[in-house]
């Protein structure tokens, strides 16, 4: 929900997710040893790292779908562990999340998709639900056609949109992606790095998103976080990371893809400021 | 939020000077009691309103859908509304919902009429005849190019087939035949005993299981068992493209998923027909010596005498074709699925009960025609 304080004042810093001294272990193998990480109101938060270095395991474990070995995250100030089976529902309604694949209901259509939370957490009448639920479907990009089509019949893209557009549609403080642009086309993930940015301009969102996407990461994160070998390897802003001696994330930042999306950067293509609505 | 949490409350008066005044948080939270508020409302006569939205202290897209909503509807009415006082960044969401009205479909989803619903239910079953018909077809010629060229039989999944859905299933087999041979051999024992005729248990309990309930305890068994795991294995496999997988890599799903599971309860339904014979005769026995002091020597020479060797054959050589309609109708289901993860539940549900179904319906034509030629 949109906060006023933090719009005059956005660069206040308060924590918004705190990761503490997590592990996480499935049986042999080590994910995460000792990840501590905060992340703060109003900022766009990227997690990176290789390929199965535990970035969507860390976000899984912050929304509570799942339980670090050891340690602690919270989420809005409250221990994520006990956010199980929708309680407390006020901190449920503060955070969206959108999942991988999309997660939608297979059995429900994209606007019915769509329109859960709000009718299982609202008593807004139908009427309502529907202008908010096409607006939504209409603000993430979608066809207003494609709000009566079943999930299986849309496109991975029209899917990961529809997605979005269900978790933000309670407007929450807190917006989750996973992978949002992993398996889209360079226009599309384009767009959805500046919808995203839109999102957080208009709703004063604060974003957490698991990616690989050197483009995202230089375009839209405020502050990245690389894991890798189960630790946190490094946190900042992209250029001081791009600067950072760590082997690791040099070979991330600096092999010949990391290098075009830097390039990309400074020549200056991407204008945050030329986004209209 | 915080402003939420101290009680205050969205609202939508019209003040003595017949303007609108928009005041608290026009938040999700509080919409649905500014929703009905606004419903009431009895609009200004005025044709010029000015709407006083100076006082809204917290606002998201809800509540900017809903002050759009309500400016949109007076202005239809032929009314000059001007919006003034809205704090900057609330404007900048209600110029987003503006930009984005326009791409909204305000026209519901049209209804269909009754004899469109027909239309549809009868189309949709004469297309589902259709498919059925295409797999059977296609069945047979799978078969038919297996009997040309035996080496293509895919033996690991037959065999892998005959392990699951056979030898798995003896325990809970044995145990329902079993039972079945106690229950009829006591229901019988009542009657029997009345008329004390105790030694025609013997005839009840062998030609009844033998000839009808044996293979037919052990059909539904294996369609509950195996035809609705077929539906749901081949089903998975179209939702997560392992079957187009077989496809591209220029393999038959009819010869791998389909036949060596066709051919697989071929051998085990007589098998375990015979095996439930076995059992639920013993079932039947146990209850005789017990109930009707009819001895296992007694019973076993009586058998031989009263129940002819055409029952058990009879018994026998309904489990194929009982075999044959729980694998297609299994698999056939299977192929079926489309959509996701419902479309499975909903299609496995549907191969139980058409394969019970059919099964039923075969057994009932083969008694008709059985005691035609009295046999």
């Amino acid at each position: 929900m949109v906060n006023s304080d933090l719009q005059v004042a956005p660069q206040v810093a308060v924590p918004i997710i705190e990761v503490s001294h997590v592990s996480t272990r499935f049986g042999e193998a080590v994910v995460h040893e000792d990840v501590s990480l905060t992340i703060l109101r109003g900022e766009i938060f990227a997690i990176a790292g290789g390929n199965g270095c535990g970035k969507s395991t860390l976000m899984r474990e912050i929304v509570g779908l799942q339980e670090p070995t050891s340690g602690s995250t919270r989420l809005f100030g409250v221990d994520s562990q006990l956010l199980r089976d929708g309680q407390p529902q006020e901190n449920h309604r503060r955070f969206g999340v959108m999942f991988q694949q999309g997660a939608l209901f297979s059995s429900l259509t994209l606007a019915e998709n769509v329109a859960v939370p709000l009718k299982e957490h609202t008593q807004l009448s139908p009427e309502m639900i529907h202008d908010i639920v096409a607006l939504k479907i209409a603000l993430v990009g979608l066809p207003s056609e494609s709000a009566t089509k079943y999930p299986n019949e849309l496109s991975g893209g029209m899917r990961r949109r529809a997605a979005l557009a269900r978790a933000i549609v309670m407007d929450p403080e807190l917006l989750f992606l996973d992978e949002p642009t992993a398996g889209l086309d360079p226009i599309m993930a384009a767009g959805f790095d500046e919808l995203v940015m839109q999102l957080k301009a208009l709703l004063g969102l604060t974003v957490v998103m698991v990616t690989h996407d050197l483009d995202s990461l230089w375009r839209i994160s405020d502050r990245v976080a690389v894991l890798g070998h189960g630790k946190v390897l490094g946190i900042g802003t992209m250029q001081e990371l791009s600067r950072s001696n760590d082997p690791l994330i040099r070979e991330y930042f600096h092999g010949p893809r990391g290098r075009a999306a830097e390039s990309q950067h400074k020549e200056g293509t991407w204008n945050p400021e030329s986004t209209t609505l | 939020m915080a402003e939420s949490a101290q009680g205050e409350r969205a609202s939508l008066t019209i003040g003595q000077d017949e303007a609108l005044h928009c005041t608290g948080p026009w938040t999700l939270q509080h919409l649905p009691d500014l929703e009905r508020a606004v419903a009431i409302l009895s609009w200004p006569r005025s044709n010029e309103l000015l709407c006083d939205a100076g006082r809204i202290t917290a606002m998201d897209t809800g509540g900017a859908v809903m002050l759009y909503r309500t400016v949109m509807q007076l202005r239809r009415q032929g009314r000059h509304v001007s919006v003034e006082g809205l704090r900057a960044e609330f404007a900048e969401l209600l110029r987003m919902v503006s930009a984005n009205w326009d791409r909204i479909e305000v026209a519901p989803a049209t209804k269909s009429g009754r004899m469109e619903q027909f239309h549809r239910m009868i189309s949709g079953q004469a297309k589902q005849a259709v498919r059925a018909l295409g797999f059977i077809g296609e069945s047979t010629v799978g078969v038919w190019r297996l009997l040309k060229r035996p080496s293509l039989i895919r033996w690991r999944a037959l065999l892998r087939s005959l392990e699951l859905d056979g030898f798995n299933a003896l325990p809970i087999t044995g145990l329902l035949a079993f039972l079945i041979g106690v229950v009829i051999s006591y229901q019988g024992a009542e009657q029997l005993r009345k008329f004390g005729t105790n030694i025609f248990v013997v005839d009840l309990v062998g030609i009844s299981l033998l000839r009808e309930i044996s293979p037919l305890i052990v059909a539904i068994l294996i369609a509950g068992r195996s035809g609705s795991a077929y539906a749901a294995q081949i089903g998975t496999m179209k939702v997560t493209e392992e079957l187009d997988a077989v496809q591209t890599l220029g393999l038959s799903p009819m010869q791998l998923l389909v036949l060596p599971r066709v051919f697989a309860l071929m051998l085990i339904l007589p098998l375990l027909t015979v095996y439930a014979d076995g059992l639920g005769v013993f079932g039947g026995m146990l209850i005789a010596s017990n109930q009707l002091h009819v001895s296992f020597t007694e019973f076993v020479m009586r058998f031989e005498e009263a129940v002819a060797l055409r029952h058990f054959l009879i018994g026998i050589g309904k489990a194929p074709f009982f075999a044959v309609i729980i694998a297609l109708v299994g698999c056939y289901q299977g192929f079926q699925i489309r959509g996701g993860v419902d479309d499975v539940g909903r299609h496995t549900t549907t191969s139980v009960v058409q394969s019970i179904f059919l099964v039923i319906v075969f057994d009932a034509l083969c008694s008709i025609l059985l005691s035609w030629w009295n046999l």
